[in-house]
């Protein structure tokens, strides 16, 4: 059984249909990357299975459990974090408190805590300062290790290298690459190159529709279909 | 580098101080500008009790409730209700009366507060969420009715409010003289704020409301309710709204049911050079017209009423989201 499975979603915005059939399953481990151009409907596809935008039909299965009219809070409590592409970090708040707010029950799990530092040593440097004092690359991480603070099944991440310096790129890559191996990650991403360095199986999606499924592997290597459907020489 | 060090020394925070400076050379008389600094410090903490409700109510839902000060009328009223009823302990030797009486009536307010803030955000508040046009309507609506209320239960005439025999007269100290239930007032407000700054900066509610007033979507996607939160807020801030109105019918000892309008325009005007969601800017801007109530009161009383006006203007042109609004 898929851990994610979208089957016919469809979501409207006011009054503009932005998704019109979007189907795909994520198997659980690895990275499951959403690729497609500039106004696609990628971020709308992860914010419909968050329930931010409520699909208007089709089903969203996590688990095998229809969740397309469950509340946000309940979803997240299920185990599906989201790392929003504005990252959707508490500027007054400190690093600190940012991430106590991801743990259910306000402490951390230690070791859990340590990795994630080994992972992202600027969050400990800044600990006690307002998030808004971070930079931008200092932001998604904070808002990366928000949704790991505790374990998770399900981690939909949208854009996180947007803007970001390719230094922090790469170090950015090398932690979902280690994320991956405990949970599952729903990416969205334009950046191909790390797109592909990460992806296990990916969808390409355009003007609301599902328009690819496959393996990230067969992808990369078919210069063709990449021209096709993203425009890419 | 002098607003680095003007940040340093507590930036906007000084402005009281410097409102306060400014005063006492354009007064000229030390007693004078002593009674008036204590009057307006604790007028501003009255109406800090009033309007943080709203400040966080705004902030956090972004709900316009223009029915607040409704909250602030009958909290008065049926506190001095309380104390009519009670006027033998009040005006009893035994402070221990007095004290009971004046908690009687405090206790009344508040629970009038919990209970009728619940249902005014749960049938009223509730089905107007995202709609700010009709949020007006109805919010103003309901203040119009809860005048109309008043009215129809204590009636037109203003009515009376009796103090507490211990806090009635003045503490004389030279030429300067501090009315007691002044500083009463000044520490109930001083208490109430360190309970909201310690449940904000110290727990965990305080914690997710913070965030909540900074990006709602966000405290719902990391697991969190926010419609209960923000029921919870609007019950509180109702209470603290009732008990400002307690405060301020001891403080004026003669209300009208015209209360609940003339401090909606002085609540909307603290929240707005405050800035939206934030206690300490609630506090700040609360305590700015407190004390520039008092001072141009004292210096040039035709312009006591736009006096406010005219430092909110003042204020916008600055800074237009508030001396120190909540971070968006």
């Amino acid at each position: 059984m898929s851990l994610l499975s979208l089957t016919n979603m469809q979501t409207q915005i006011g009054e503009y249909h932005v998704l019109h059939d979007v189907s795909f399953d994520v198997s659980e481990g690895g990275v499951f990357v959403l690729l497609g151009r500039n106004g696609a409907g990628k971020t709308t596809t992860l914010r419909s299975i968050m329930n931010m935008w409520t699909p208007s039909k089709g089903s969203v299965k996590f688990r095998g459990k229809d969740i397309s009219q469950m509340h946000t809070s309940d979803i997240a409590r299920m185990g599906v974090a989201f790392v929003p592409e504005d990252m959707g970090i508490f500027g007054g708040l400190t690093v600190e408190e940012n991430l106590v707010l991801a743990t259910a029950s306000g402490s951390f799990d230690p070791q859990r805590l340590e990795r994630i530092l080994e992972l992202f040593p600027a969050l400990k440097i800044f600990w006690n300062k307002q998030a808004m004092k971070l930079s931008g690359g200092q932001k998604q991480m904070l808002s990366v290790a928000r949704a790991i603070i505790e374990p998770r099944d399900l981690i939909l991440i949208d854009e996180p290298t947007k803007g970001l310096a390719p230094a922090i790129i790469s170090g950015m890559r090398d932690a979902f690459a280690e994320i991956a191996q405990n949970t599952t990650i729903l990416l969205v991403e334009q950046n191909l190159p790390f797109a592909l360095s990460l992806g296990r199986d990916m969808a390409v999606i355009d003007d609301g529709h599902v328009v690819h499924t496959g393996s990230m592997k067969a992808f990369a290597e078919d210069n063709e279909l990449q021209n096709t459907l993203l425009g890419l020489a | 580098m002098i607003s680095k060090r003007i940040e340093q020394l507590g930036g906007v925070f000084l402005l009281p101080v410097a409102i306060a400076a400014l005063a006492f050379v354009l007064i000229g008389a030390p007693a004078s500008w002593v009674t008036l600094t204590i009057a307006g410090l604790s007028m501003g903490m009255m109406i800090f009790l009033m309007a943080s409700g709203l400040s966080l109510v705004f902030g956090l839902m972004d709900v316009l409730n223009f029915g607040h000060s409704a909250f602030v009328s009958f909290g008065a009223f049926i506190a001095a209700s309380v104390l009519t009823w009670s006027a033998g302990w009040l005006t009893s030797d035994s402070i221990a009366l007095n004290v009971l009486a004046l908690m009687l009536a405090i206790m009344a307010a508040i629970s009038f507060g919990l209970l009728a803030g619940w249902f005014f955000e749960v049938v009223i508040i509730k089905p107007v969420y995202h709609d700010h046009l009709r949020q007006i309507l109805i919010t103003m609506g309901a203040l119009i009715i809860s005048e109309q209320l008043i009215l129809a239960i204590w009636g037109g005439t203003p009515l009376s409010v009796p103090r507490p025999e211990f806090l009635e007269g003045a503490v004389i100290w030279g030429d300067v003289s501090i009315e007691i239930y002044r500083v009463f007032a000044f520490l109930v407000g001083a208490v109430i704020y360190a309970g909201l700054y310690f449940l904000f900066k110290r727990t965990r509610i305080g914690l997710l409301i913070r965030a909540g007033v900074e990006n709602r979507e966000m405290v719902e996607a990391l697991g969190y309710r926010i419609n209960r939160l923000f029921l919870g807020v609007f019950v509180l801030g109702s209470a603290l709204a009732a008990l400002g109105g307690t405060m301020w019918a001891g403080y004026e000892t003669l209300i009208s049911p015209a209360l609940g309008s003339e401090m909606m325009i002085v609540v909307f005007i603290v929240v707005i050079i405050g800035g939206l969601g934030s206690i300490e800017g609630t506090l700040l801007g609360a305590l700015i017209v407190g004390l520039m109530g008092n001072y141009v009161g004292y210096l040039a009383p035709k312009l006591a009423l736009a006096s406010n006006m005219l430092i909110m203007m003042a204020i916008l042109m600055w800074r237009p989201s508030g001396l120190k609004p909540a971070v968006k």
